[in-house]
């Protein structure tokens, strides 16, 4: 009987040692599963986090990411928030590696500049010829 | 409204412009095939390369194998900077190749990320040792520092520490030519 019950408690064990197992590769960075103590500063990490991109699956942001690099990028980040550093000061050095693609927060380039610019343009031209259209044809009978 | 005008001498759009629409159309459906028939490379690229090799200084990832500090990369011959894992499946396949050019006299220096000694070695064991020095990136921040996006990954650095090529990726055995030239380009 008690032989039966030594089986039972290694069995357990053995379950219970599993996820620790597997968990051990996942990363050692020390703030990847960890919050930050002080709730402003971690607030400010998480922003930041939801705003950088996974580099492995690369629909994600690292707060959302289970990847391993992920957990690195999010421990890089609350360290250097941790340390007094600005959220866009340590998205510039993400963007200096890891260029533009990087972040999800768009930034007015010399490249991308027309992205911002064409829909603006394009509503001003609509408005343009709508008011021509609605004008021009009777001069003033313009109200409904 | 208009019904009483004669639509003949007011405006009728000229005949190319009737094709317009269509013509934007195709053009929609054109890029659409090209996309789904060429999907965008998925790699994303350091954007360090041809700017000189961030400093770090690893601790050593096996007992009695140096650390990899980055300034061995500056004494004046070009180095390969492997970053890999025991974890790592196309580590594996790239382990002949990295063996290949360690005898051809190329001094590879390894960069582990996120990796245990006991599992270090042994995929060393199974898979040959081609590292002079082995550097233990247990955080992932010099990975990170590197532009480094997933392992394998493997750096071409000249001899003054700069960084001339970036490997994305496993080094198959049509890749060694490849590495060898940006070697000896590095190498002036």
């Amino acid at each position: 009987m008690s032989r039966f019950v030594t089986l039972l408690l290694l069995a357990l064990g053995l379950v219970a040692a599993v996820p620790a197992l597997a968990q051990q590769e996942q990363s050692t960075a020390p703030y990847a599963y960890r919050q930050l103590d002080d709730p402003a500063e971690e607030e400010k990490a998480q922003a930041l986090m939801e705003t950088l991109r996974c580099l492995q699956c690369q629909g994600q942001s690292i707060a959302d990411s289970d990847a391993p690099i992920a957990g690195s990028m999010r421990s890089l980040v609350r360290e250097r928030i941790a340390a007094g550093e600005q959220p866009e000061a340590i998205r510039g050095w993400l963007i200096e590696r890891y260029g533009d693609y990087v972040s999800y927060a768009p930034r007015i380039t010399s490249l991308t500049w027309p992205l911002f610019a064409v829909p603006a343009v394009l509503v001003l031209l609509a408005f343009l010829l709508l008011r021509r259209r609605f004008t021009g044809k009777s001069g003033q009978g313009e109200e409904a | 409204m208009s019904g009483k005008k004669n639509p003949e001498a007011t405006s009728r759009p000229s005949a190319w412009v009737i094709w317009l629409p269509l013509a934007l159309f195709l053009g929609f459906v054109a890029l659409v095939l090209i996309g789904l028939l060429r999907p965008a490379d998925r790699n994303v690229a350091s954007a360090l390369v041809g700017k000189p090799m961030p400093q770090f200084d690893l601790p050593p990832a096996l007992p009695g194998r140096p650390g990899l500090d980055s300034k061995v990369l500056t004494n004046g011959k070009p180095h390969l900077v492997n970053i890999f894992a025991s974890w790592c499946v196309p580590c594996r396949i790239e382990a002949p190749q990295l063996g290949a050019l360690a005898r051809a006299g190329i001094p590879v220096e390894g960069i582990s990320v996120r990796d245990s000694t006991e599992n270090l070695q042994n995929f060393l064991s199974e898979n040959g040792d081609p590292y002079q020095r082995i550097g233990a990136d247990d955080d992932g921040k010099v990975q990170l520092a590197l532009g480094s996006s997933g392992v394998p990954e493997t750096y071409v650095v000249d001899g003054k520490g700069t960084i001339v090529y970036q490997h994305i990726g496993e080094i198959r055995p049509e890749h060694i030519g490849l590495l060898l030239d940006k070697l000896k380009e590095a190498e002036k």
